[in-house]
């Protein structure tokens, strides 16, 4: 079956039940005990393998988080986190050298199919070479699945390897890569930058780790897929990813999780470098469970975002959609480091029931010339509340900067909230900031026209909804556009009427 | 067969239609005429189905079915269309995929093939060609930016692709250039057919005298005052609404 069908006939499984990520997979797990101190994080790092640089920088890292205090300037509310209440490491146990599907275990591959990966991607994940397995040759996307903390494999190691590109788990690249690591990690976000993330340089067990040499275009989108599958656990996944002069690379993630009364905790670390005339392309689907109706379970994610153009031209887009958790906590942010470098945030936030989402982005302009775009759409319904939290800010070296600011909030139903805050700071007379903002509702009569053409009320606020996130889905890769309008559409069921 | 019976309706307890009977046979063309503020875009509506307005009494079939008890999206699967006095703005919306969405979803209610992006273009290319609009109406959001003119042309254009079995057109000719006019009425005249049928509410003789109604009505207060054939229309554009209105009265 090509890739395009098999996605299109997931995308409309998607349709047909509300959060179709909700299943548990059995699968045999090592877990750490609960609790977090040193010994944990040692734990972690002997589990990893790691070497003592590793060990220090997490220890450095904790004793900063132990000085820290959780943040509550944020919109959002829920009852305490119990840190000594959670597993910080969780790994399926494995099984060495499976070599054929046969061999896998079937509840992995049944998770990675329901996760909606093409058979082929899904034997190369288990480890099996894929053979002939009827292919999806034309569909060229480099997978890496982090289940709970462990990136479980990474596809098309050989075509990248060949461009020149390194794609694999964090926790690999520490090793085979060393002078890679420690010159780059937490450069973006340093280890104290704030509670979630000091946690984060503390505990993290995997992630996706990408470096594009000189002048090459990456040959193919990086994916990576991130699942919380395991109880009690936190999900602490990092990502670093270099785009060295002249380089580019577009690389998506994904993320779900089981449906569970409680809450489950995710705070994750993606710090993004862009050298000279290097461009990156970093795209979002969240869809971590969001809890149900009623607003019982769902997950926490408390996410540190950050990529630096360090090099001049250099370019770094962020595409988020962000349609699941209870709580989501995130600021893609850009510091704007080299002369006329671009920054560029597209958001869809999304928050139905009990949801709550305080998400936005930071526009540090340092270097001259320096240009940045936020187009924003916020989509409250149910008892929702729904924030955008923005900063730019023109520091004096800033000549001729350039911001521009697009907020929009749309309202479905009259119990929910939206809400926009934006911080400008400018310190360059030079520098020139735009911001607009604007708040509707769906109109009755737009909803009417609809359906008189022969639209159901849902489709007919599909169609509204996605027409008013137009101009943010535009900047998804297709494939992700496609499940990310479906993703809406899911997301805002029971939403009217 | 459109068939209504001793319709009232109100809006946030005001009554505006007080029984109201008109009978549409199939291959007819009946016009609604009459002064503003009587009634006539609440007919419209109550038949496409607006919440807004409530029911008091009576009933409308349409081909035998109770139309009063169908949702608005029944309503067009079972054929009826509403061409909008003031068309509603879609942002971001794209034309083409919002009749395209609109179209399959009728075509899917009904249990036929549903048709695929280029199939659909084809279709749609062919009727803005007939009703001589710039096929980049087609790429425009719907409605969005339109002028007055071209928001009637494409309430003509979904007409001609949803092809409903009864159109109502609320003043779709007015402030329209007489070029404009007489493509609204080729577009209604393409769909004429036995099984077609249209209520054109209208102040104009001239979008008449291209359509050629079978019946005139005439609404004033909530009631229809005066039917007749064309030539009532004639007596009308002589006379004023105001001896006719005035002897119901």
């Amino acid at each position: 079956m090509p890739a395009t069908t098999e996605t299109l006939d997931t995308v409309q499984s998607v349709t047909q039940s509300g959060y179709k990520w909700g299943f548990e997979t059995s699968i045999e797990m090592d877990f750490a005990p609960k609790g977090l101190n040193e010994d944990i994080i040692r734990l972690i790092s002997a589990r990893k393998e790691e070497p003592d640089w590793m060990l220090d920088w997490r220890l450095k890292a904790f004793a900063a988080w132990k000085a820290m205090e959780e943040p509550h300037w944020a919109r959002v509310d829920h009852p305490p986190i119990d840190y000594q209440d959670l597993h910080y490491y969780a790994a399926p146990k494995k099984k060495a050298g499976p070599r054929s599907l046969d061999d896998v275990d079937p509840e992995l591959l049944a998770m990675y199919e329901k996760l909606g990966i093409p058979l082929k991607e899904r034997a190369i994940l288990a480890g099996v070479d894929p053979g002939d397995l009827p292919g999806e040759t034309d569909r060229q996307i480099a997978v890496d699945a982090v289940f709970d903390s462990v990136s479980v494999a990474t596809t098309f190691q050989k075509t990248l390897k060949e461009a020149g590109v390194i794609f694999c788990p964090i926790s690999e690249a520490v090793k085979e890569h060393p002078e890679l690591v420690r010159q780059y990690l937490g450069t973006v976000v340093p280890v104290g930058d704030n509670f979630f993330a000091a946690l984060n340089s503390a505990v993290f067990t995997d992630g996706s780790f990408v470096y594009i040499p000189k002048g090459v275009r990456c040959p193919m989108e990086l994916s990576t897929y991130f699942r919380i599958n395991a109880r009690n656990t936190g999900q602490f996944e990092r990502t670093l990813i270099i785009a060295d002069e002249g380089s580019y690379v577009s690389y998506l993630e994904g993320c779900t999780a089981p449906q569970r009364d409680e809450n489950q905790l995710h705070a994750a670390v993606v710090e993004l470098i862009a050298m000279n005339d290097a461009q990156i392309k970093y795209s979002t689907v969240q869809n971590w469970y969001p809890g149900d109706s009623e607003g019982k379970g769902g997950i926490y994610n408390y996410v540190t975002k950050r990529g630096a153009c360090r090099g001049d031209r250099s370019k770094i887009s962020w595409t988020q959609v962000e349609t699941g958790s209870a709580i989501t906590w995130k600021y893609p942010s850009c510091v704007l480091q080299g002369a006329d470098s671009v920054g560029e945030f597209y958001s869809v936030a999304v928050t139905n029931n009990h949801q709550q989402a305080d998400t936005g982005t930071k526009m540090i302009h340092i270097g001259k010339g320096s240009r940045s775009t936020i187009v924003s759409k916020g989509i409250s319904a149910g008892r929702s509340n729904n924030t955008y939290r923005g900063l730019v800010r023109m520091l004096p070296t800033a000549a001729n900067a350039r911001n521009f600011t697009q907020c929009d909030s749309l309202l479905i139903g009259d119990k929910c909230g939206a809400h926009t805050v934006p911080y400008i700071e400018s310190r360059n007379r030079t520098a020139k900031v735009e911001h607009e903002a604007t708040t509707s509702k769906i109109a009755e009569d737009q909803l009417f026209y609809c359906r008189s053409r022969g639209l159901s009320e849902e489709d007919a606020v599909g169609l509204i909804v996605n027409g008013f996130c137009k101009d943010v889905l535009k900047e998804l890769p297709m494939e992700f556009a496609v499940e990310a309008q479906k993703l809406l559409a899911v997301s805002l069921e029971g939403s009217v009427g | 067969m459109l068939e209504i019976r001793g319709l009232a309706a109100s809006i946030e307890d005001k009554p505006i239609l007080k029984g109201i009977d008109i009978t549409v046979p199939d291959g007819e063309i009946h016009a609604i005429m009459g002064p503003n503020g009587s009634g006539k875009s609440t007919l419209g509506y109550v038949l496409a189905g607006r919440e807004e307005y409530e029911v008091t009494a009576g009933g409308v079939t349409f081909n035998g079915a109770d139309l009063l008890a169908m949702e608005p999206e029944e309503r067009a699967v079972a054929g009826i269309f509403l061409a909008f006095q003031a068309p509603i703005e879609l942002p971001g919306v794209n034309n083409a995929n919002f009749l395209r969405t609109a179209l399959n979803a009728i075509r899917r209610a009904r249990g036929e093939e549903e048709l695929d992006a280029a199939q659909f273009l084809k279709t749609a290319r062919a009727a803005a060609k007939t009703l001589a609009m710039k096929e980049d109406l087609l790429k425009r959001n719907v409605n969005v930016g339109f002028s007055g003119g071209e928001k009637k042309r494409n309430e003509v254009l979904q007409m001609a692709i949803l092809k409903p079995r009864l159109a109502i057109l609320d003043e779709t000719d007015s402030g329209l250039d007489i070029d404009a006019l007489r493509i609204v009425a080729d577009g209604v005249n393409a769909l004429r057919s036995p099984d077609f049928s249209a209520l054109v509410i209208t102040h104009h003789q001239r979008l008449l005298d291209l359509l050629v109604p079978n019946r005139v009505h005439v609404l004033a207060h909530g009631r229809i005052v005066r039917s007749g054939g064309p030539e009532l229309a004639l007596e009308l554009e002589k006379s004023g609404y105001a001896a006719m209105v005035q002897e119901a009265a």
